[in-house]
């Protein structure tokens, strides 16, 4: 397996193999972490953050130090030459040579795969718009695969914002690679997975699709509850958002209908979709799920930068 | 209605009628410079109604947007007014610059350096996929 060099902007990017690989790496890391704590040193993490970020952003840059290295980059694109009008490709073909590896956001679906065209060091899609959020999903299999103990043979109910939900499309596509995999998709008729990636999942793979409205039909049946905000910033008419926004709230007398071993994720922030009561349910594991994602992440950057061993 | 045979150059035949004019604009053939004649309508034992295209001394035409406009049409190459050669046009597996992305939220939409880049989804309903945002567009012409 050789990931030195390579750029992440889509769960596809990996083959299941190297998914688990990842995977085995962050359990270790989080097991013996002083072990990799100079791994990266000399090391620089570049971060492009073209939109609002703080878990993704900091996880990063929690992950990158904690390997020993550093970080450099911007969080707001008007304070860069970005505003300047300056393009992706000039940014990239500038920052990466300040940097040994960049993570992007961006509000523009495809912005990382274009960064990635003009780039000489690893670029990591860090969420592009409505479109992938692969290193989420990482985050979200290695709280799974701590929790349930593996990715195959699941039930996954994913609820809200099934339409533009980055964490929902990356995750969806990449567990129905695995086998045995079945999917609930609650969500409002007008938040649902777009119909492309539907398609994609029933001729590509051997996973089942239920689409239901009310979240209380999947409950019973999950292993996993994926819980999504529905974005405000998605929508382009405040009033569809104002509508849809308390479609779905998760609270203490809804869990009473899920299993007893079922957990419940969100890659957060959280609006109202999860009432606070439900914190104290040992069934909620989202704020577990965030620590995680430091540790997936100081592996994919050890593995990018080709200092895993 | 009669039009002469032409000495060297290409016939774009079996155009769905109503189709030449649009292949007429997209391929600029207005300002290419030869000789070009576009018969529209014309009858047609297989088609009914077939529209023409014959452009004198040019061979060069772009074949992907032929095939994304009309992939049943047929591409004669013509040499000291005879057919030389047939080039085949087909729904292109990739076709680049050629169309916008229908996704608004799309880079290729925001970024002038981003040639729209696509990769065929299905040709039976002529959709492709954005390779940026991976989105489908289904081409209307």
């Amino acid at each position: 397996m050789q990931l030195k060099g390579r750029h992440l902007i889509s769960p596809n990017d990996l083959t299941l193999d190297e998914i688990d690989s990842i995977i085995r790496l962050a359990h270790d890391i989080r097991q013996h972490r002083s072990a990799y704590a100079d791994a990266c040193r000399g090391n620089i993490l570049g971060t492009l953050f073209y939109e609002p970020s703080t878990r993704t952003k900091l996880s990063f840059e929690s992950a990158m130090l904690r390997l020993g290295g550093q970080v450099l980059g911007f969080a707001d694109a008007n304070t860069s030459a970005v505003a300047k009008g300056e393009s992706i490709a000039d940014t990239v073909r500038v920052l990466d040579a300040y940097a040994d590896v960049l993570v992007m956001r961006h509000p523009k679906e495809g912005a990382p795969k274009l960064a990635s065209l003009y780039s000489r060091v690893p670029v990591i899609n860090g969420g592009d718009g409505g479109h992938q959020h692969p290193t989420q999903t990482l985050t979200d299999l290695l709280t799974i695969d701590t929790y349930k103990g593996r990715l195959h043979g699941l039930r996954v109910a994913f609820c809200g914002d099934l339409k533009f939900g980055r964490t929902v499309h990356s995750l969806i596509e990449t567990l129905a690679r695995y086998p045995d995999s079945k999917f609930y998709l609650v969500s409002p008729e007008e938040l649902v997975l777009p119909e492309r990636l539907k398609q994609h999942l029933e001729r590509n793979f051997s996973c089942e699709l239920i689409e239901c409205r009310r979240l209380e039909a999947a409950l019973s049946h999950s292993d996993v509850l994926y819980m999504t905000r529905i974005q405000r910033e998605r929508f382009f008419n405040e009033a569809d958002y104002q509508r849809l926004k308390n479609s779905y709230i998760l609270d203490a007398e809804k869990m009473r209908e899920a299993r007893k071993d079922m957990i419940v994720m969100h890659p957060l922030p959280r609006v109202n979709e999860i009432a606070y009561e439900v914190d104290r349910d040992e069934r909620a594991v989202y704020f577990p799920q965030a620590e995680l994602g430091v540790f997936v992440r100081m592996s994919l950057i050890s593995y990018l930068l080709g200092v895993n061993s | 209605m009669e039009v002469t045979a032409i000495k060297a150059g290409i016939v774009i035949d079996h155009i769905a009628a109503g189709k030449g004019l649009l292949i007429f604009n997209k391929l600029n053939l207005a300002t290419l410079g030869y000789p070009v004649v576009l018969l529209m309508n014309v009858s047609s034992q297989r088609m009914g109604k077939k529209d023409i295209i014959k452009i004198e001394n040019f061979t060069a035409v772009d074949t992907a947007m032929l095939g994304l406009i009309d992939p049943n049409l047929t591409v004669n190459v013509i040499e000291n007014c005879r057919v030389a050669g047939k080039v085949c046009v087909s729904t292109p597996a990739v076709v680049k610059g050629l169309f916008a992305c229908n996704n608004p939220r799309c880079v290729a939409n925001a970024d002038p350096n981003v040639s729209p880049t696509f990769h065929l989804h299905d040709a039976k309903t002529r959709s492709y996929v954005c390779e940026y945002c991976e989105e489908l567009t289904r081409v209307n012409q």
